[in-house]
């Protein structure tokens, strides 16, 4: 099996330090839309500019560097064993040249074991085997802990709300989530939402979503639709980049359903921060590319 | 832009509105989640007996945060092996986690200014006005921008607590931030919450 760590440091170092193209589209398409000289227009542009002295340095867009969150997909014959050996590798790597921050603290005793890796758990990587013909695909996610906490999971009907099992009572409770987060999931956000499964393949769905690419809307116009008016109302609340006020608090929303329980009805909402850190490196035979 | 150099005098804070633009010059140290907690379990409340070099860094500590700042942020921090620290990536983490403790700290030791983002909460804003200090809120995710304004790392103190939880010296210039909360009960955080609860509640009216 071909020996994948150089390749994988560098999907580590491009995630952290260059935000795709299309994230960074849309930060400057939000900076068009806020007041000249405004608060939220001048985070805006230390944001953007931020983006570029990151890209061209080769430094973390963020200090807080976060879960690494891997997603494999692999043909027949490679060995997930393996896999994981070389991505463990390669992150301890990209922490040792500082494209990421040692993250991982053992929960309870305090410690952070200071390359990143912690237990079987973290670095967070799933496999998913594919079709013989399909590349091999590694996808990665970088989540702060800042936009992390401030993630939310209704059991629905929810009350204080009024907020009922249907589509209907799923936007307020986004809406709450949004208001509840202010500026401290660094705003403007993604929304990654789920609906249904249980407490966890709920939440863990709710970060799938956020792998597609921004524009990428649910294919149901049902669902279509609801995306679109959670960002338009969202942005109604004013929150603004960082919490300052301003018209740009969500930058878009993804959601999806999954099947749940006849008892169960879960909505999770995980808040990706501005700094959208999402790559994913494609291995065709001796040809590794990068998304 | 209004220059702020540490140490501050409490008439410089004083004079401090919310929605000032501030550029940070001098030395500051950055202080998180276990810095925190462990300032007040060790000094403040003393619910922990003082353990290892306890003693001696709050002695330096007593020094250093007399009229400086704490900046709340867990840096990207390379020259590990030489000790020949640089800050390659150092925006500010959320903090309202220190909500429970900021307000003593500052008193405690006379600190002039947090740095962080997302603002506090009332507790923090009452202490704002009687230690006096000010909030001051930098860019989140601004790591590499900000990095740059960290002109040399002094020392590091508690590096047991991890890279990003130790308390680093550091000296800045012209470090870029906003008053968001002023040590006259002025919160921007405080603003924007209510406003946007009232168009949250007339959202929510719409079925």
């Amino acid at each position: 099996m071909q020996d994948l760590t150089h390749e994988i440091l560098e999907l580590i170092r491009l995630t952290s330090t260059d935000l795709p193209a299309d994230v960074e589209l849309r930060l400057k398409q939000a900076l068009t839309e806020e007041e000249p000289g405004s608060a939220a227009s001048e985070a805006l542009e230390t944001i953007l500019k931020n983006v570029e002295l990151s890209r061209l340095n080769s430094t973390p867009i963020c200090q807080d560097t976060g879960t690494p969150i891997f997603y494999v997909h692999y043909p027949e014959g490679w060995s997930t064993r393996q896999l994981k050996s070389q991505i463990r590798a390669a992150l301890a790597e990209a922490t040792k040249r500082s494209f990421m921050r040692p993250n991982a603290v053992d929960a309870i005793y305090d410690k952070n074991s200071g390359n990143n890796l912690g237990g079987e758990d973290f670095p967070s990587i799933h496999f998913e085997e594919v079709d013989k013909d399909q590349p091999l695909t590694i996808q990665l996610i970088l989540k702060g802990g800042g936009c992390e906490n401030v993630g939310a999971q209704y059991s629905m009907p929810y009350n204080p709300l009024g907020a009922g099992r249907d589509l209907r009572g799923v936007r307020k409770v986004v809406l709450d989530a949004v208001y509840k987060a202010q500026g401290q999931g660094c705003a403007p956000g993604i929304l990654g939402v789920a609906i249904g499964g249980d407490r966890g393949s709920s939440y863990i769905k709710s970060k799938e979503v956020l792998f597609e690419k921004m524009g990428t809307r649910n294919p149901d116009p049902n669902v279509t639709s609801l995306e679109e008016r959670l960002t338009r109302e969202a942005n109604q609340l004013g929150i603004g980049p960082m919490g300052f006020g301003g018209k740009t608090t969500v930058l878009e929303t993804k959601i999806t359903g999954l099947h749940r329980l006849p008892a169960s009805y879960f909505v999770s909402i995980s808040y990706m921060c501005w700094a959208y850190r999402r790559r994913k490196m494609i291995v065709n035979g001796n040809q590794v590319s990068y998304e | 832009m209004h220059t702020l150099t540490t140490p501050i005098q409490d008439e410089t804070i004083r004079s401090l509105k919310v929605g000032e633009a501030v550029g940070i010059t001098g030395t500051m140290i950055t202080g998180r989640d276990t810095a925190h907690k462990w300032m007040i379990e060790t000094f403040i409340n003393k619910t922990r007996p003082p353990q290892g070099d306890d003693l001696q860094v709050y002695e330096e500590l007593k020094k250093l945060l007399k009229g400086s700042i704490i900046y709340h942020c867990g840096p990207v921090v390379s020259g590990l092996e030489t000790k020949e620290y640089k800050f390659v990536a150092a925006g500010p983490t959320t903090s309202i986690r220190e909500e429970p403790y900021q307000a003593d700290v500052m008193k405690h030791f006379d600190a002039k200014g947090v740095i962080g983002k997302g603002g506090m909460g009332e507790k923090t804003l009452k202490g704002c006005q009687e230690v006096p200090f000010v909030y001051l809120h930098a860019i989140g995710g601004a790591a590499s921008f900000i990095a740059r304004t960290v002109k040399r790392v002094v020392g590091v103190f508690k590096l047991e607590f991890g890279i990003p939880e130790a308390m680093w010296v550091i000296e800045v210039e012209e470090f870029p931030a906003v008053v968001t909360m002023d040590a006259h009960g002025g919160s921007q955080h405080a603003v924007v919450a209510q406003a946007s609860k009232m168009i949250l509640e007339s959202l929510l009216a719409i079925d």
